[in-house]
């Protein structure tokens, strides 16, 4: 790894002021960031370490619920609120790595995954998220974990997260500190498409902080899952993951969130999808005829073709676990 | 460099190999706190010695407490708590499987935390409690999970061990070892490639049922 200067400072004031500077980066968990620095993929001359701001906090709001950037994902997915208002939420994280991994990654750093592409991790290949201009060695490559929506030639890479998928689809908020005051981004806009810019995962700007999200509250708690499908039950990444979210009455629909992990440079929301579904009956055929209507716009690589059907299968039973069909 | 912020230099002992180092490093430390002037830069590379400046200037303090003792210990930012156990401290139980926070053959407890200590910056552990698993067993009595593992067979190679008891100790005190299918999802960040896992399994449920503190 190299060398980089460590700084802690005391105040937020004084954190927006370190950020301010071309290779610096901040330091929350650092399941990811360590990782891709011992690895070579990313290297900066200094660490900001966040890690004693008062951003733990989880604390229900007149909006909804608001969790803190520094809140531990393992904390997070165990607090009662969150269980009991966004149950979904909870369910995304714990499928999210390992008990050990969530101990240390905070919700903020969750956010700024870079993604798992392994050309992007392979400092010996090609890759325009990594090296601006070098290529893209997965759109020709071994393409298996790859996008099938919203790629461009520049860049077919997935966002890992679990979590991410689920606040997309729950209307979530980031708040963002930047030199001149908080400002708020709704989820869905935060992560960005790679167009001819996959260097920029997100629409964070230099010198910005993520201190926390919030979720408005909805009546979804009650039929809401999240599936993720994986090459292992558990400690893999999503070969596509579904967030799924229900307000039934009587058996007919009366509003719906849908998103999708492992399939876009984003958290993939399925805005159309959820339209058709209100005023529906809550039934597999119904949820399948949803599912195919999302697909659509889908485009597979080559290794990743089986996602056209993996997809659609997906939503199909993510929805039907939602409904309470399974 | 930039150095402000570091401006601390802790005293550290050096590694010296002969007289023309010891004699810079003698003087380098009169320097300590001073900003690195190009003047010394250029002497210094021409004494080859880029790379042990670098660490002089660069070394930070950082004060734990590890399996019960306090320790002072002067760390380059870049190194892993995993490296700093088993380098500086001597603590070699835990192992170093992937480095890269897939297989948890590093795990350890920071303030009753399980976390992949090879993902974990030692100068972020200012303060904070570490156990390993050579702080589990009091004295000649073994932990309950180590004498479980050990009744039960749950190893064959033995790598993967240290971080599957660290692992499964606090499965137990999360509250996530109720069924084998828990148990087994909560212990999936611990890879055993001999595959032992249900001899395992076997040990965390009969701590788990034992009712014995852990």
């Amino acid at each position: 790894m190299k060398q980089f200067q460590y700084v802690q400072p005391a105040t937020r004031q004084a954190v927006l002021e370190a950020i301010n500077k071309p290779g610096t980066k901040i330091i929350a968990g650092g399941t990811n960031l360590v990782d891709l620095m011992k690895r070579g993929v990313t290297a900066p001359d200094k660490l900001v370490d966040i890690n004693h701001l008062p951003l733990k906090n989880i604390t229900v709001t007149p909006l909804g619920l608001y969790i803190g950037a520094l809140a531990l994902n393992s904390v997070v997915s165990e607090n009662k609120q969150v269980i009991e208002k966004q149950p979904l939420l909870a369910m995304a994280l714990k499928s999210g790595a390992s008990p050990q991994l969530r101990n240390m990654a905070t919700v903020g750093g969750n956010m700024m995954q870079r993604t798992r592409c392994g050309y992007f991790y392979d400092t010996a290949m090609p890759c325009n998220k990594r090296v601006p201009g070098s290529g893209c060695g997965a759109y020709e490559g071994v393409n298996r974990m790859h996008a099938i929506f919203g790629a461009s030639s520049q860049c077919i890479a997935v966002h890992p997260s679990d979590m991410c998928v689920a606040l997309a689809a729950l209307d979530a908020v980031v708040i963002i500190a930047g030199k001149k005051g908080e400002h708020r981004v709704p989820f869905t806009e935060f992560h960005r498409l790679p167009g001819d810019h996959p260097e920029a995962d997100n629409n964070l700007a230099p010198g910005e902080l993520i201190t926390g999200v919030e979720i408005p509250d909805n009546n979804l708690a009650k039929n809401s899952y999240y599936l993720k499908v994986r090459d292992r039950q558990s400690y893999a990444f999503a070969l596509i993951s579904v967030a799924a979210a229900l307000d039934i009455k009587n058996g007919i629909i009366q509003n719906a969130r849908l998103a999708m992990g492992g399939v876009a440079h984003k958290p993939w929301r399925l805005f159309d999808a959820e339209k058709a579904l209100v005023g529906k009956k809550a039934s597999e055929e119904n949820f399948q005829q949803i599912a195919q209507l999302a697909m659509q716009g889908a485009k597979a690589y080559g290794y990743n073709s089986f996602k056209l059907k993996l997809a659609p299968a997906s939503i199909t039973e993510a929805l039907k676990h939602a409904a309470g069909l399974v | 460099m930039e150095s402000k912020e570091s401006a601390i230099i802790p005293a550290i002992e050096p590694y010296v190999e002969d007289s023309s180092r010891r004699n810079f490093l003698k003087q380098s430390s009169l320097l300590t706190a001073v900003a690195l002037t190009p003047e010394i830069a250029v002497k210094a590379a021409g004494l080859h010695l880029h790379e042990e400046i670098a660490a002089v200037f660069e070394k930070m303090p950082l004060k734990m407490e590890v399996n019960g003792k306090s320790r002072m210990l002067s760390v380059e930012p870049r190194a892993t708590l995993l490296d700093i156990l088993r380098e500086q401290l001597e603590l070699t139980g835990t192992k170093k499987g992937c480095d890269h926070g897939q297989c948890g053959a590093c795990t350890v407890h920071v303030d009753g935390r399980r976390v992949n200590s090879c993902l974990t910056l030692g100068v972020m552990m200012n303060g904070k409690k570490i156990t390993t698993i050579e702080g589990l067993a009091h004295g000649d009595q073994l932990h309950p999970m180590q004498e479980a593992f050990i009744k039960h067979d749950g190893f064959q190679c033995g790598y993967c061990t240290p971080g599957q008891i660290m692992s499964a100790v606090a499965c137990i005190r999360e509250g996530h070892a109720g069924s084998e299918h828990e148990i087994r999802e909560y212990m999936s960040g611990n890879i055993c490639r001999c595959g032992a896992y249900p001899n395992i399994v076997n040990a965390i449920q009969e701590v788990k049922n034992g009712g014995q503190e852990v």
